[in-house]
């Protein structure tokens, strides 16, 4: 089997490894090619590298790519049989023009069903839908042993729950079967309003989230004094037909189109140009445009991944890179919450658009990320100096309301941290040692944080 | 493993007593850092609940292990042991050297002074270098100095050796791209250390701490040269051109 040695890095390209890329199609994932990953240092399949930190690297040992693989999408019962390579991008195209929607998307279409799975990954409509993991009734595991088993999570339990949200620790997920959304347009409708500051934020989030399948807030973590916590709800559902109509009756010619533009790409070499002025006066920039309060449609890339309008975005931030740090309080933690948005803002780090967001129940998986309580997630340029006092700070605020932090974005967190908001990490290691007792499934991340 | 603050779990400083050494490991300690390896030529001389106060290591594990820099037919099998003991290395530290005052006219002296600075990094770079391009990941830091960039007569058989470790360091590090492993060479000025007590002090000398800073800098940039203080780059950048009389007019 070839593969080739490369130096790999998560989206924030911040802990960069060398390991053997193999890339394979899914029945070309044998037995024989797990004896051929060949040293101690094991294997771990990657997907498209949006994970933000070491999850997807494994230094000196082996990662798998799985190609793309089949979209069977079966109408009557409103499911899709998806190989784990596809994109949500790719299952998008096919699906959404017939009149269905993926059940989670988080903020990029550049993620794949593989990777959805194993970070057990939440969208806007978590609170109202749960995670991606809840959506699946089935998938294919290729196991240490060389085997692939059918596991659902009726008749392998423990294993499906170790799976899911297990950062691809148990094996690699070849196909999956996934429950869709029907939709009669392919655009959303979005009720946006700006909101002064954050107790007036927090205030209508709760008392309004439930009336919209999806919510979130864009909050401005550079603004301090009275506008601390300044920010953007936006809110919304798909749009059905008649409210098309209503809205944009050009467009209920062709409903169900899609098509996401990408406007540009950021070429590589740049220095980091998220700087603290610039990211203060966009910031202040898209708070100012945004509408006071209005209701509107919008397409599913502008609602769901307007990010993903521009290439390559992660070299905004230079050679040194970024991490988003999320982490996830419990409901009545809102004074913790309010501490860490004023430390962050008074802090003078740089950080870009925070997103806040209310979190629904656990899905079930042993080391899934979503629980009750509000989340919020910051992005800041990695090589700022007195980040790191920054971080163990909001670790240990976080930890000391029962809060934790999400392994897809984690870079910077210790053992003890992620043993301290995952309390089901035994029983999560326990299903490992059974069903990889030889450590054949090894990432950077989990040799950091002690997950194998 | 490094996270993305560029905060390692594992250190080792080859030279364990060298106060620059160890400045950099007290800077490099974080909630991360999980063991410090020392290796020194006298073990027994070591106190590591000593040390922990001087390195403010908190949690981490200090190790101390024998190493000599003049024996490189060992160097292979320290860098082993360590990694049996400890795991994937994330920091290296090659900081020892000596300054060999006695060694301007004293063919074996000089020669000493040769094996310890320039051939003893020879040989323990290579093998920790070895270590890090199969783990796929980690940093050698390699402290030269200023005084092997142009080497001066006052003290150029030491300069002479700095020249070469310097040489070798940004070699090696040319030579690991894409390996995933990563030199990086640190060029201090005058350091007030206990290498240098009772020296006059040079222009834009500097403390152990400044080093460590500029060190802890330059891992989160992902520099491969770091000077210290980092005026001193285009200082010898100009310096560098200065005609010979004027050269040694500056050298007192």
């Amino acid at each position: 089997m070839r593969s080739t040695r490369r130096e790999l890095s998560g989206w924030g390209r911040t802990s960069p490894s060398v390991a053997d890329v193999f890339d394979v199609a899914a029945d070309e994932l044998t037995a024989d090619l797990l004896a051929g990953f060949g040293n101690d240092r094991g294997a771990i399949a990657r997907g498209l590298g949006r994970a933000y930190g070491d999850s997807a690297q494994n230094a000196g040992g082996s990662v798998v790519r799985l190609a793309p693989g089949p979209i069977l999408l079966d109408p009557s019962a409103g499911t899709v049989r998806v190989g784990a390579g596809v994109s949500l991008d790719e299952l998008m195209r096919h699906v959404v023009p017939r009149g269905w929607f993926v059940p989670v998307t988080p903020g990029t279409r550049f993620v794949t069903v593989g990777g959805a799975i194993a970070s057990d990954i939440h969208g806007k409509n978590h609170h109202a839908d749960g995670s991606f993991g809840e959506h699946v009734d089935s998938f294919t595991l290729l196991t240490a042993d060389g085997d692939r088993r059918v596991v659902t999570p009726h008749d392998e339990a423990d294993l499906w729950w170790a799976t899911i949200g297990g950062m691809g620790l148990t094996g690699v997920v070849i196909e999956a079967t996934v429950r869709l959304l029907p939709i009669e347009t392919s655009r959303c409708i979005v009720d946006t309003e700006r909101v002064p500051n954050l107790d007036s934020l927090l205030e209508r989030m709760e008392s309004g989230d439930h009336r919209y399948r999806y919510s979130v807030a864009w909050v401005d973590l550079v603004a301090s004094g009275s506008n601390m916590g300044r920010s953007v709800l936006t809110r919304g559902d798909h749009a059905s037909l008649a409210e098309l109509s209503d809205h944009d009756p050009s467009a209920v010619d062709d409903p169900l189109a899609f098509g996401p533009p990408s406007l540009v790409a950021v070429p590589p070499g740049l220095p980091n140009l998220l700087s603290k002025p610039a990211v203060r006066a966009f910031n202040e920039l898209w708070y100012r445009k945004a509408p006071r309060s209005h209701r509107g449609i919008e397409s599913i890339t502008g609602f769901f991944h307007p990010l993903d309008m521009i290439g390559d975005w992660n070299r905004l931030y230079g050679r040194p890179g970024f991490l988003q740090y999320q982490f996830v309080v419990p409901f009545g933690a809102v004074d913790t919450l309010r501490s860490i948005v004023n430390t962050v803002s008074a802090s003078g780090h740089a950080s870009f658009l925070a997103v806040l967001k209310r979190l629904g129940p656990d899905s079930g998986g042993m080391l899934s990320f979503p629980t009750p309580g509000w989340t919020l997630t910051l992005d800041l340029p990695a090589a700022a100096p007195g980040l790191d006092g920054l971080l163990a700070e909001l670790d240990r605020r976080v930890l000391d309301v029962g809060g934790r932090h999400y392994l897809a974005k984690d870079a910077t967190t210790t053992p003890e941290v992620i043993r301290a908001g995952y309390p089901r990490l035994d029983e999560f290691l326990a299903v490992r040692r059974r069903v990889d007792p030889n450590g054949v499934w090894a990432s950077d991340q989990a040799r950091r944080l002690h997950l194998l | 493993m490094n996270n993305a603050v560029a905060q390692p779990q594992t250190i080792v400083v080859l030279g364990g007593t060298s106060d620059i050494g160890q400045a950099i490991v007290a800077e490099l300690v974080s909630p991360a850092l999980r063991t410090v390896v020392l290796a020194v030529r006298q073990p027994d001389d070591v106190d590591t609940d000593t040390l922990a106060d001087t390195l403010h290591s908190g949690d981490a594990e200090i190790v101390v292990v024998p190493f000599d820099a003049t024996a490189p037919e060992t160097h292979a099998d320290v860098v082993a042991d360590i990694v049996t003991r400890v795991g994937d290395l994330d920091v290296v530290i090659q900081a020892f050297g000596q300054l060999g005052t006695a060694a301007l006219s004293d063919p074996v002296e000089a020669a000493a002074l040769a094996q310890v600075n320039y051939v003893g990094a020879v040989s323990s770079g290579l093998a920790v270098a070895d270590q890090l391009r199969r783990q796929g990941h980690g940093t050698l830091v390699v402290l030269s100095s200023v005084a092997g960039f142009r080497t001066r007569g006052s003290n150029f058989v030491y300069g002479s050796t700095k020249a070469g470790q310097d040489g070798f360091a940004t070699g090696l590090g040319h030579s690991l791209a894409g390996t995933g492993a990563r030199v990086m060479t640190v060029r201090p000025g005058f350091v007030r250390s206990s290498m240098t007590t009772g020296m006059a002090e040079a222009p834009f000398s500097a403390d152990p701490a400044d080093v460590a800073a500029a060190v802890a800098a330059g891992l989160r940039r992902k520099r491969s040269v770091v000077w210290v203080p980092g005026i001193l780059r285009v200082v010898m950048g100009l310096l560098r051109f200065a005609p010979d009389v004027v050269w040694r007019r500056l050298d007192r």
